[in-house]
């Protein structure tokens, strides 16, 4: 597997245009993280100054989590309408005519969601750090959010999480008929990382350094896994006919000897719609 | 079906170089549905390939196959002097350009971005030249900066035209560029074409406009799921019709059998209207003088005698209408 990063540049450019030209969808990704901060806001700002410090960083613990819902739920529909929406708006096939890989048209489109989605992540989470520095009366608060371990684990799990909601997304976008249902669709999925993040808040899970390392893990590992199932499921023949091409045994593929142009041989195979 | 073997555009020097497509046997079906079958042509360096046939004939499928978007359920082609294959894919499609009927440019993104996604696509170098070449190519230059959304059809198959002549394809595949033109528009986006002719691009044209292809290309292909016929606009003519001379005079003609079947060359005449006769000839510059000599001599008050000119439509309904399934469609 191959990859341009020009070609890459190039589809990130591209997407970060169309968001800068769409204020619905700036507005959007705009509002929905005030949600998030106004919980850990009012959380750490009632912790008064005789609080001890165990409670302290329990709270913080908290806040951490409902941070980390930010790069899980933001993704989701934009990414959802990535695939079939550039199909809507009849996009996608010009897209699918030049050498662009489905890799790359697809590693493109998620770089064009994770990039908003984490530095909003990252932004709320400077926002916190600045608001609990400025106006947090209890010392323990500050404290317990500049630990490091607090800190890798945000700059960790906010791509991580994002990136499962975006390679679902994406998924659904390639065989979804419909933008609607896409997006509908899209917004599930978000909740298994929202569970396992809630699971923890109700103490099902004790939070540890051994449980963060191991969830991260399970993550990348997972996205790895999805991007590689969304690779798979990208069918630009489904995609610009809508039918399921008939597939073959394969076995084309191979370049004739130099010379050869006029010594046709049959292919008697699908496939030139499998290619990168 | 007729497979035609020249690869020479007519009024153009046989050239050295590889034919730019050449297409065996290919037939595409999905499920039970067949688009295209048992398609075969081949398409020289520089030649303007008219590709005609009614809505559903598979014009469209073969260009998406050809373009690598969709693979073939049998036959086998090369592009560009590349086998279609599913391997080939990406390197086909760095050495062709597929405007398709819309061309689906993002409408919130200006002219030049729209380019500048296109010319990232294709690795170009100097792409802000480039991009400023096909942008004077198509006489957009002044709009470079305007938003697609705002722009009529007619601007946008012209940037759609910019953005295929980016990576300077050796075959171009035109899909219904003037598809919902005005005359105006798609008088412009003919002359884009016959731009590209004259800067020797291979350009594959499929159009349900009839006179467009006649004035534009090389050679046609009349496709409906098969290949009808593939040939020079003239060669169509005559394979399909017979050379006739229209011959119209003030009042009819007493003995009209008399006057036609003494006349060498005149193989056989029909009367059309009142006073006018229809006559299959072998050579109608040449016989239309006897013609008027006989006429004359039995008396007869001539109006005009002319050749009958058969159009590119009429080659096309013809043959379209021999096919019961074309009209299904």
């Amino acid at each position: 597997m191959s990859f341009s990063v020009r070609r890459l540049g190039a589809m990130l450019r591209k997407e970060l245009r169309e968001y800068r030209r769409s204020p619905f969808i700036v507005v959007t990704m705009a509002l929905l993280p005030l949600v998030f901060l106004i919980e850990p806001m009012i959380t750490i700002f009632r912790i008064g100054p005789s609080v001890a410090a165990n409670v302290a960083d329990k709270a913080v613990g908290a806040t951490f989590l409902v941070l980390l819902i930010a790069p899980a739920m933001l993704p989701a529909v934009i990414a959802a309408y990535s695939v079939v929406g550039e199909r809507e708006q009849g996009t996608l096939e010009p897209l699918l005519t030049t050498p662009l890989r489905r890799e790359e048209l697809l590693l493109g489109k998620a770089l064009g969601v994770v990039v908003p989605a984490v530095g909003i992540a990252y932004l709320l989470f400077a926002v916190i750090q600045i608001c609990a520095r400025l106006f947090a009366s209890n010392a323990a608060v500050v404290s317990a959010l500049g630990q490091g371990p607090h800190i890798l684990a945000e700059i960790l799990f906010a791509p991580l999480l994002a990136g499962w909601s975006i390679w679902v997304g994406i998924g659904i976008s390639t065989r979804a008929s419909d933008v609607r249902v896409a997006q509908q669709l899209g917004t599930l999925s978000s909740i298994p990382p929202l569970a396992v993040v809630a699971l923890v808040s109700f103490n099902v899970f004790t939070p540890s350094v051994t449980l963060a390392v191991v969830f991260a893990l399970v993550l990348l590992v997972a996205d790895i896994i999805l991007f590689r199932v969304v690779v798979a499921l990208f069918d630009r023949e489904r995609l610009i006919t809508g039918a399921r091409p008939l597939r073959a045994p394969s076995g084309g593929g191979q370049i004739p000897p130099a010379g050869a142009v006029r010594q046709i041989r049959r292919i008697e195979r699908t496939g030139g719609s499998g290619d990168g | 079906m007729a497979a035609d073997t020249a690869f020479a555009a007519p009024g153009k020097q046989r050239s050295d170089k590889p034919p730019a497509l050449v297409v065996d046997h290919l037939t595409k079906r999905f499920g039970e549905r067949t688009a295209f079958e048992d398609v075969s042509f081949t398409v020289a360096a520089g030649e303007v390939f008219g590709f005609l046939g009614p809505n559903g004939a598979g014009k469209t499928t073969t260009v998406r196959t050809l373009g690598t978007l969709i693979a073939p359920t049998s036959g086998s082609a090369f592009v560009a002097g590349i086998p279609l294959t599913s391997n080939n894919g990406p390197e086909i499609r760095q050495r062709i350009a597929i405007m398709p009927e819309n061309p689906g440019l993002y409408r919130r993104l200006t002219v030049t971005e729209n380019l500048q996604l296109f010319a990232g696509l294709y690795q170009q170098h100097h792409a802000a030249a480039r991009i400023g070449e096909a942008l004077e190519a198509v006489n957009l230059t002044a709009r470079a900066h305007d938003l697609c959304g705002s722009l009529s059809k007619g601007l946008l198959q012209r940037v759609g035209l910019a953005r295929a002549l980016l990576n300077d394809p050796a075959v171009m595949f035109l899909d219904e560029p003037t598809s919902g033109l005005d005359p105006v528009a798609a008088h412009e986006v003919n002359d884009l074409i016959n731009g590209l002719r004259q800067r020797g691009v291979t350009v594959f044209l499929t159009t349900h406009r009839l006179e467009e292809a006649e004035r534009l290309c090389d050679r046609v292909a009349i496709l409906s799921t098969t290949l009808r016929l593939v040939g020079r606009p003239d060669e169509l003519r005559e394979r399909l019709f017979r050379s006739s001379l229209i011959v119209e005079t003030l009042t009819p003609l007493v003995a009209p059998d008399d006057v036609f079947n003494s006349t060498d060359g005149v193989e056989s005449w029909r009367p059309e209207g009142a006073s006018s006769y229809v006559l299959s000839v072998t050579d109608p510059r040449n016989i239309a003088p006897h013609v008027t000599r006989a006429l004359v001599a039995a008396g007869a008050d001539v109006v005009s005698i002319s050749e009958s000119r058969h159009s590119l439509e009429d080659v096309y309904l013809q043959l379209i209408n021999e096919d019961p399934e074309a009209s299904q469609r």
